[in-house]
């Protein structure tokens, strides 16, 4: 049966290079595919792209899939969309995965839709179980695992009656593998046909910056929360951040108070992160900050309320004033470093 | 050069404020504690629509899906400046996934009939999926616009949007009729007018008139109350999943790909941990304490 147990994987580039997330769901699918007794196939779109296909090949594809056209040049949504639900009508492919990227989820749901699949948003966990459903055992289904309801709850998401099983996938949650130099896969040219308004949309100007902080790479993060006071007050934050030698975060409730730029956002619209210590300044610690940043070895939290949740999960407890404790901290840290 | 416009709003409960008062003995959070709001995104997609309603003219339509608790965030939507609010509403759409969900909103949206402009916010607080807005677009057949930040340029023919990433922007121009998805950066959003309270201060749904009667009972009749409520554009119409001509197949669970199979509650892990005095001599003895273990 064609697509059977296949597991497509999309593969975001910009500009010629490929979205870590994307070699991360190579990783992935590889595994999900070997359950399964499948294949992994990669879905390329862009323009001149084919020099990436190797290095697809070599992150875990059997088979890449190649749409090389002009009109595929810059992400826009209607081509990209256009060629990923011909190709699943054309081929039913019984798991797809992309990026929890700005573009994985503006495209994901346009093609679940136009092909009526089930999508999950978001995923922090992927694994093939059995589901039982109105007395009928659906065998080897996907379990999309994600946060929901702002992270109070963890919620295990199947399709058992339709295919594919779509999900995005958030960045840096699964382990990019080696890449094997040795692999090797088929190519096959998919010529993409649009229709007039699948190019209706122009894009007359994009601006992308190199990301000015790496959380998720960070051994040593310096979070504050709305408990700092001000955009001002959050200067001690990133004062504390320099003396550690660490990266600045920050909860969901300080970047929309403005007090700093979302990049540095922790939780579960955020970055998840996993450092060696974690320093939470006037942060209640709300489920969906907590999903974040609670597998940090040492959390130190700082917070005037005794009560604040994050103190249940915090190592070091110190109930105080952001603004008093953070000049103690930080001075210690230059006598220590002297 | 009016516009129509359609602004697709929902009600969530108010998952970023989970503190401690709304967490249960066991750490996980108690639903029903949680204050139910208009979704914040959604707030900034109507502020959009008004904003080219008052540039530019036209209309502006707020529709929501959801049990008839949900005429609150439309009545809000009216104190706000909306002209006119739709609940849909209807048992079969319970337990609707986004894909349900953006079908019921398809068939509303083609049912209110010819519009140019649809606005939705860019994700709701509860689910965060951010896929319904696109969703309804590849469903309406229009190009969408997500991580709207702002109108550059808008004609008959043609509109030119902001949109922004956390790591970029980018400019992009479109045909219309399109679907918008905002951004709370976007714009900050009025406040109700006070004569707008007062003008809709009664709008209702018809369910809700029991209880209104109770509260002003010089009406005597539901009939009364209705009538004043017509004459003044205040009963909000509620459309079923017929009136929207809507394919019972396609709606709530059966119409709904995904399951949930389960739900795990996230509950507050139980470490060691110890409190350390909040004075500098305390402060630095931690931070000895931390460079001894090679933590820092």
């Amino acid at each position: 049966m064609s697509g059977d147990r296949e597991v497509w994987i999309f593969v975001e580039q910009e500009a010629g290079v490929i979205a870590p997330v994307s070699l991360e769901l190579l990783s992935k699918g590889r595994e999900l595919a070997d359950e399964l007794e499948g294949r992994v196939v990669a879905l390329l779109l862009g323009n001149e792209v084919e020099n990436l296909v190797e290095q697809v090949v070599h992150y875990g594809a059997d088979v890449v899939l190649l749409a090389d056209h002009p009109e595929l040049e810059l992400y826009r949504t209607l081509p990209y969309a256009r060629v990923l639900g011909d190709l699943v009508r054309e081929r039913g492919p019984y798991i797809f995965l992309l990026g929890a990227t700005p573009t994985g989820r503006d495209l994901a749901p346009r093609v679940a839709s136009a092909v009526r699949a089930g999508l999950t948003a978001d995923c922090t966990a992927l694994r093939i179980g059995d589901y039982e459903y109105r007395r009928q055992v659906y065998p080897d289904l996907l379990y999309q695992i994600r946060p929901a309801f702002g992270g109070n709850v963890i919620a295990t998401i199947v399709n058992p009656e339709t295919h594919p099983q779509m999900a995005t996938v958030r960045e840096g949650v699964m382990r990019m593998g080696e890449p094997d130099a040795a692999r090797r896969g088929a190519v096959e040219r998919v010529p993409p046909q649009f229709e007039e308004l699948d190019v209706a949309v122009q894009v007359l100007e994009r601006e992308t910056r190199q990301p000015t902080c790496n959380l998720r790479a960070a051994s040593i993060v310096v979070a504050g929360g709305v408990g700092v006071g001000s955009r001002e007050d959050f200067a001690l934050v990133r004062e504390l951040a320099q003396a550690l030698g660490g990266e600045v975060g920050a909860s969901r409730a300080a970047v929309d108070a403005g007090f700093v730029s979302p990049e540095h956002q922790v939780g579960q619209t955020g970055a998840t992160v996993r450092p060696r210590l974690y320093v939470a300044c006037g942060i209640s610690g709300a489920v969906q900050h907590r999903a974040g940043m609670d597998q940090s070895s040492k959390i130190i939290a700082i917070n005037t309320d005794p009560e604040a949740p994050i103190f249940q999960i915090a190592h070091y407890r110190i109930v105080g004033d952001v603004k008093e404790v953070l000049p103690w901290m930080i001075r210690a840290c230059r006598e220590s470093a002297n | 050069m009016a516009y129509k416009c359609v602004v697709l709003v929902k009600q969530v409960p108010d998952t970023a404020n989970v503190g401690t008062r709304t967490m249960k003995e066991d750490g996980t959070v108690d639903r029903a504690a949680l204050p139910a709001i208009f979704n914040p995104e959604d707030l900034n997609a109507l502020e959009m629509a008004l904003q080219v309603r008052e540039q530019y003219g036209g209309q502006v339509t707020v529709l929501t899906m959801g049990p008839p608790r949900a005429t609150e965030v439309l009545r809000e939507a009216l104190y706000r400046g909306a002209e006119r609010v739709i609940l849909l509403t209807d048992r079969q759409f319970a337990g609707s996934d986004t894909l349900a969900t953006s079908y019921v909103l398809q068939c509303a949206v083609e049912r209110i009939g010819e519009c140019d402009l649809v606005f939705c916010g860019r994700q709701a607080i509860d689910g965060d999926t951010a896929q319904v807005g696109p969703q309804v677009a590849e469903k309406l057949g229009l190009p969408q616009i997500t991580y709207a930040e702002s109108i550059l340029t808008l004609n008959r023919d043609e509109i030119v949007v902001r949109r922004v990433f956390p790591l970029g922007q980018e400019t992009v121009k479109s045909p219309l009729p399109c679907l918008l998805t905002v951004v709370g950066s976007a714009n900050q959003p009025r406040p109700p007018s006070a004569r707008r309270m007062l003008a809709y201060k009664l709008a209702a749904i018809p369910s809700e008139y029991p209880a209104l009667l109770q509260r002003w009972p010089e009406f005597k009749t539901e009939e009364a109350l209705d009538r004043y409520l017509v004459e003044r554009d205040a009963r909000i119409p509620v459309w079923s999943a017929a009136d929207v001509d809507a394919d019972p197949d396609r709606l709530g669970l059966s119409g709904s790909p995904t399951k949930v199979s389960r739900i795990d509650h996230v509950v507050l892990g139980g470490g060691e941990s110890r409190t350390v005095p909040a004075n500098p001599e305390g402060i630095a003895a931690l931070i000895r304490e931390l460079v001894q273990d090679y933590v820092v």
